[in-house]
């Protein structure tokens, strides 16, 4: 342990669901308990709050629990908090607590991640659906020409991987049948029914090369992870996890001008900020919002060449629970529901402790890597069992 | 794609954009400094800092750099399928934009296509739409 690095300690989970009535602030509520009874701490010793993106008032399902609400509803005395979207992805919430550890800003701080957008859309009066009579901002360049979903967008960069690369849709097919093979021995998981590739192959496009099963759908939940700072390892009672090195790069802010997706230069510099390489990664949690995300993932983190990430994933063994590099071991988001980035660095701590049950990795996992976001964001953490 | 499109709030910064295709010219922001091409338009160059930005004539055609058939009916009343492309504007290198390409099956867009504006009014906003160059 060293007193100048950051920790994951405590790691805690909501139920999992589909238009949940319990209100988005005590499914927070669950998991900071959870993650609090597996550090050993109490709500008095946090000092810090951290969350992507911060209360969304236009379109409250997607975020309806900022760190201010949080820090006053449950007494939380913060020395620092941070509650953004403009970050680099979902998990540059818990780069950012890092890094306040790390300078001594806070001891303890609170990261998480609450999604509501299934309850909001069955509940409108509560939740009013995002009305918008004229867009702006980056909006204004995709809206107006129907281009309304970020699948439209990674549709894009996926359809160039086809065209110039060769990807098949069954090689994109094994992100998919993966997740929910994996999803059926966790017991938190969204979806619980197996999938095959002739169903893949049968189903209905939404926006071309992805079809239904690429894309995650709406879900309740809430999930946490406490970062820690070395000094007060001490006081923690759980396996510490040791964030080892992260990037979040972005080259240009933009879903279309940028040639490549953030995950390129975050993955590249991810390597630059270590001694670790690749071959030591015992296994890799990579957000798959859309499936084809966890492919350009791949590629990105140097695990293959850009182009042959359909090639590395092709027949699923590779990427399986007992293949040579597990990929999102706890179902993804296709399979364990849309937590939105944080899904990924819990289920990179639970197999760093041997606490994955059923879906546990076999050989004493030591490292991971947990990465999130897609288009002009991303964010990925390295993280070690020392 | 009949339902109505949802247009962009129009500001200091794009109007120029949006109403450009009013005399069926498209336009993008060009540094007089360092001749950089800004997209999204800003008041400053992204290459040299300078303010000394003003809008420019293009050809108005491209090259389809990729594309996507979206299926999925987002909104009530929209016609599906149809294809959403990123387009490489000529003369004006590195500036792409997302559109739709129109006048022609679905199924006979491809990466690489030679592409043409064309300019759907809609209220104060004319959208750059490409056509395949026969």
């Amino acid at each position: 342990m060293s007193a100048m690095d950051a920790y994951i300690t405590g790691i805690g989970q909501s139920e999992v669901g589909m238009r949940l009535q319990r209100s988005p602030l005590l499914l927070t509520l669950d998991a900071i308990r959870e993650a609090l009874t597996e550090a050993g701490l109490g709500i008095a010793q946090i000092d810090g709050v951290s969350t992507y993106p911060g209360r969304s008032a236009a379109y409250l399902g997607f975020s309806p629990i900022g760190a201010d609400e949080l820090i006053d509803a449950l007494g939380i005395r913060a020395r620092w908090h941070l509650g953004s979207l403009e970050i680099s992805s979902q998990l540059g919430a818990v780069a950012a607590a890092a890094m306040a550890v790390r300078t001594g800003q806070a001891r303890h701080v609170i990261c998480y991640r609450t999604v509501y957008e299934a309850a909001a859309m069955s509940r409108p009066e509560e939740y009013p659906p995002l009305r918008r009579d004229r867009v702006d901002g980056y909006s204004q360049w995709f809206t107006p020409f129907n281009a309304f979903s970020a699948a439209n967008w990674t549709a894009q960069y996926a359809m160039r991987h086809v065209k110039r690369f060769g990807l098949t849709r069954e090689q994109l097919a094994q992100i998919a049948l993966n997740d929910r093979a994996n999803a059926l021995k966790n017991p938190r998981a969204l979806v619980r029914e197996p999938l095959t590739m002739e169903q893949y192959l049968s189903a209905r496009m939404i926006s071309t090369p992805l079809c239904l099963y690429d894309c995650d759908r709406y879900t309740d939940a809430s999930t946490v992870l406490i970062v820690s700072a070395g000094a007060v390892i001490d006081e923690v009672k759980c396996t510490p996890i040791r964030i080892a090195a992260m990037a979040g790069t972005v080259e240009r802010h933009s879903w279309d001008q940028a040639e490549w997706m953030a995950c390129y230069p975050t993955g590249a510099d991810l390597w630059k900020n270590t001694d670790y390489k690749p071959s030591d990664v015992d296994t890799v949690q990579l957000y798959d919002g859309f499936s084809f995300q966890a492919i350009a993932w791949l590629e990105a983190l140097g695990f293959c060449a850009v182009g042959e990430g359909g090639r590395y994933v092709e027949g699923g063994k590779r990427i399986a629970l007992d293949g040579e590099l597990p990929l999102n071991t706890f179902g993804g988001q296709l399979g364990a529901g849309r937590l939105h980035g944080f899904g990924f660095a819990h289920e990179a701590v639970v197999q760093l402790r041997g606490l994955g049950g059923k879906r546990q990795i076999a050989h004493d996992p030591k490292i991971a890597i947990a990465a999130s976001g897609g288009g002009p964001l991303a964010t990925a953490l390295l993280l070690a069992r020392d | 794609m009949s339902a109505p499109r949802i247009l962009p709030r129009l500001d200091s910064d794009n109007r120029f954009f949006w109403t450009s295709g009013a005399d069926g010219q498209l336009r993008f922001l060009r540094c007089l400094e360092c001749a950089t091409f800004i997209h999204p338009p800003r008041p400053v160059c992204r290459g040299c800092l300078s303010e000394k930005v003003a809008p420019q004539v293009v050809a108005g055609t491209g090259t389809i750099d990729t594309y996507t058939v979206n299926y999925q009916q987002w909104q009530p009343g929209l016609e599906v399928p149809y294809v959403i492309a990123r387009v490489a504007i000529d003369g004006a290198p590195g500036v792409f934009l997302t559109t739709n390409i129109v006048g022609c099956a679905v199924e006979a867009v491809e990466i690489g296509d030679r592409v043409r504006v064309t300019f759907e009014q809609q209220g104060d906003v004319y959208l750059p739409l490409f056509e395949k160059i026969a």
